[in-house]
């Protein structure tokens, strides 16, 4: 069984800034415990013949030209945003900086 | 804010070892962005350039520009790094809003490029050699202006102001290992070391190079360890420090702050400094804390980066000669004295100088014309020397002084010409008639005239006082509109008055 525990999740959770009840953390932490469980099942059969890998594409090395296309127009830019300034988009005070 | 104690820069050397490291985030001159093929350019309108990738929207799809890559494999080569056989993105997951996607797209495990080393040279001579970790690609953030509160600080903002334009720039960051045994110069190996990062990046042409811009940005780390301790103390990272000044007295302020309080039984905690270019303080920032925990994973949108050997080995062969071996080469190549090259390398010459002794220009003259009337005009302007003027302009000027065609004075003239657009040195010697009249006649014309006007000068020469011909040679040169040349004048008004030209005289300085 995983080492996944109720205090990690919440960690996570708030990492991830997602608001989870207490319900919902008891139910992700055996999900996740299970789904760590399972991965460690396949790390039984994988053998070092076959490296690890980020993709499932055998490909690299897909570029594009360094070539200048439309961008969006300011207002479509802003169009998605809850608050604007002008032509900038406008947050709310930033205060755990500085 | 509350001022730190200070301790003593010697006393505080005593007492600790100073460690460094610096972060130097270079931002690529490329065309487009690094996963979008929005404008690359500063100064544009606030959010003109953006797409649906760059702005974390949905359906944006990241795709790596082929320019990027090679700048900073070039950039790694430069540095003496190897380039990995296999490279690939990672998503650095924070939630800030200089970035819309809500994280960074950043390299973790498998940078492009890693061990290097990079030589350089203090003012005393000393050479320091600096560890290169890593270089890797990333994407930059945004612009953020904060508003009310006091001036512009995050303290006390109401709100904050984005624009997105710089999300999604390419950048490389330059990670050196820690640099002990700095001792008394680890300010200027700081100053030193982000100045030969920028000669690099701007000597392969992959940056722009200009700190005020923010094309260069430099973190530097700092931390103390007891004299006769083994033990690495705490380090804070100095954010912010963005003028080659900046970084010497931003290290030479954390020795002394971390030492004062270490000194008085207080600890360092381990966090991100803000610069403040105005007071010439750091200040404390946000600990290194969860927000750190940036969980890291490799980015599933984007495909390695495995650059062959061959594609390397040609990337390579287009490293320019290291800026500092030119250093020397030019300076021994110009037979200039320190002081001498000192003044181009800081007024940032070299290539002009370069260019316009390559054009035909001897080396001093070379020197004097740009470190001296082009650089006063170039000053006065607030613009940069090499936008007044090209090499080919001021070699053709300097050649036209050498065949005696202009005095200084006039070539200084011909100069104002050019730069107002008049055309070539040669073009506005016609168009403004200021060649030196060489031909004896219109001179002695002159000369006549004025003896004629000025019988008491005349009676003075011939009774051997060839003093007195200074006052004729002044009113032919006013005559001459400053077009003659005074030794000549003066050699002519003593024969027409019948006297002798006196070899040793002293040479009339009319100009």
């Amino acid at each position: 069984m995983s080492e996944i525990t109720a205090e990690q999740v919440a960690h996570l959770a708030n990492l991830a800034r997602i608001d989870l009840s207490s319900a919902e953390i008891d139910r992700l932490t055996v999900e996740l415990g299970q789904i760590v469980d399972s991965v460690a099942r396949v790390a039984e059969v994988a053998t070092p013949d076959v490296p690890a890998t980020s993709h499932p594409m055998p490909l690299t090395n897909v570029f594009r030209d360094d070539v200048v296309v439309p961008s969006l127009t300011v207002d479509q830019a802003l169009s998605g945003a809850p608050d604007r300034a002008g032509d900038k988009f406008r947050v709310p005070a930033i205060l755990d900086e500085e | 804010m509350a001022k730190a104690e200070l301790m003593d820069y010697d006393k505080a050397l005593e007492l600790f070892e100073p460690v460094l490291g610096f972060e130097v985030h270079v931002e690529l001159n490329t065309k487009t962005k690094m996963f979008c093929g929005c404008a690359n350019e500063f100064g544009s309108g606030a959010n003109t350039n953006t797409c649906p990738t760059c702005l974390g929207l949905p359906g944006g799809l990241p795709q790596v520009n082929r320019q990027a890559i090679e700048s900073s494999i070039r950039l790694g080569l430069a540095l003496g790094c190897e380039i990995a056989e296999t490279s690939r993105f990672a998503r650095k997951n924070y939630f800030y809003p200089d970035t819309a996607k809500n994280f960074q797209t950043s390299q973790y495990d498998e940078p492009i490029a890693f061990n290097g080393q990079l030589t350089i040279e203090l003012e005393s001579g000393r050479q320091v050699t600096v560890d290169i970790e890593r270089a890797h690609m990333e994407d930059d953030a945004g612009k953020l202006t904060h508003m009310g509160g006091a001036a512009g600080r995050i303290q006390g903002a109401d709100y904050s102001l984005v624009d997105y334009n710089r999300g999604g720039v390419p950048l490389v960051e330059i990670v050196t290992q820690m640099i002990e045994g700095g001792e008394a110069d680890s300010p200027e190996i700081g100053k030193t070391y982000v100045a030969a990062i920028r000669e690099i990046v701007k000597a392969l042409g992959v940056s722009n190079a200009r700190m005020e811009e923010g094309n260069v940005r430099c973190d530097a780390n700092v931390s103390l360890r007891p004299r006769g301790s083994n033990i690495l103390g705490t380090r804070t990272e100095t954010k912010n420090v963005n003028s080659l000044r900046s970084v010497e007295r931003a290290v030479r302020y954390e020795i002394q702050r971390q030492a004062a309080l270490l000194t008085a039984g207080g600890t360092i905690t381990q966090e991100t400094r803000h610069w403040h270019e105005d007071t010439g303080v750091t200040s404390a920032g946000r600990p290194k804390s969860d927000a750190d925990d940036y969980r890291y994973f490799p980015e599933p949108d984007l495909v390695p980066v495995a650059p062959s050997r061959a594609w390397v080995e040609e990337l390579r062969a287009t490293l320019p000669e290291p800026p500092a071996a030119r250093r020397k080469r030019l300076q021994a190549d110009w037979g200039f004295v320190n002081l001498e090259f000192q003044d181009v390398v800081n007024s940032d010459l070299l290539d002009v100088l370069e260019a316009t002794i390559a054009a035909g220009a001897p080396a001093q003259s070379a020197r004097k014309w740009w470190t001296g009337e082009i650089a006063r005009l170039a000053n006065a302007a607030g613009v940069t020397a090499e936008s007044l003027v090209t090499p080919a302009q001021v070699a053709a000027l300097i050649e036209l002084i050498t065949d005696g065609t202009l005095t200084d004075r006039l070539a200084r003239q011909v100069l104002e010409g050019v730069i107002a657009g008049e055309g070539t040195p040669s073009e506005v010697v016609a168009s403004r008639g200021l060649a030196v009249v060489s031909d004896d006649g219109p001179l002695i014309a002159a000369i006549d005239e004025a003896l004629a006007g000025q019988p008491d000068v005349l009676a003075k020469i011939r009774d051997g006082k060839v003093q007195a011909a200074g006052a004729v040679i002044g009113a032919v040169m006013k005559a001459m509109r400053g077009q003659a040349d005074a030794a000549r004048v003066r050699e002519l008004v003593l024969e027409r008055a019948g006297s002798a030209p006196v070899e040793s005289a002293p040479s009339e300085s009319v100009e």
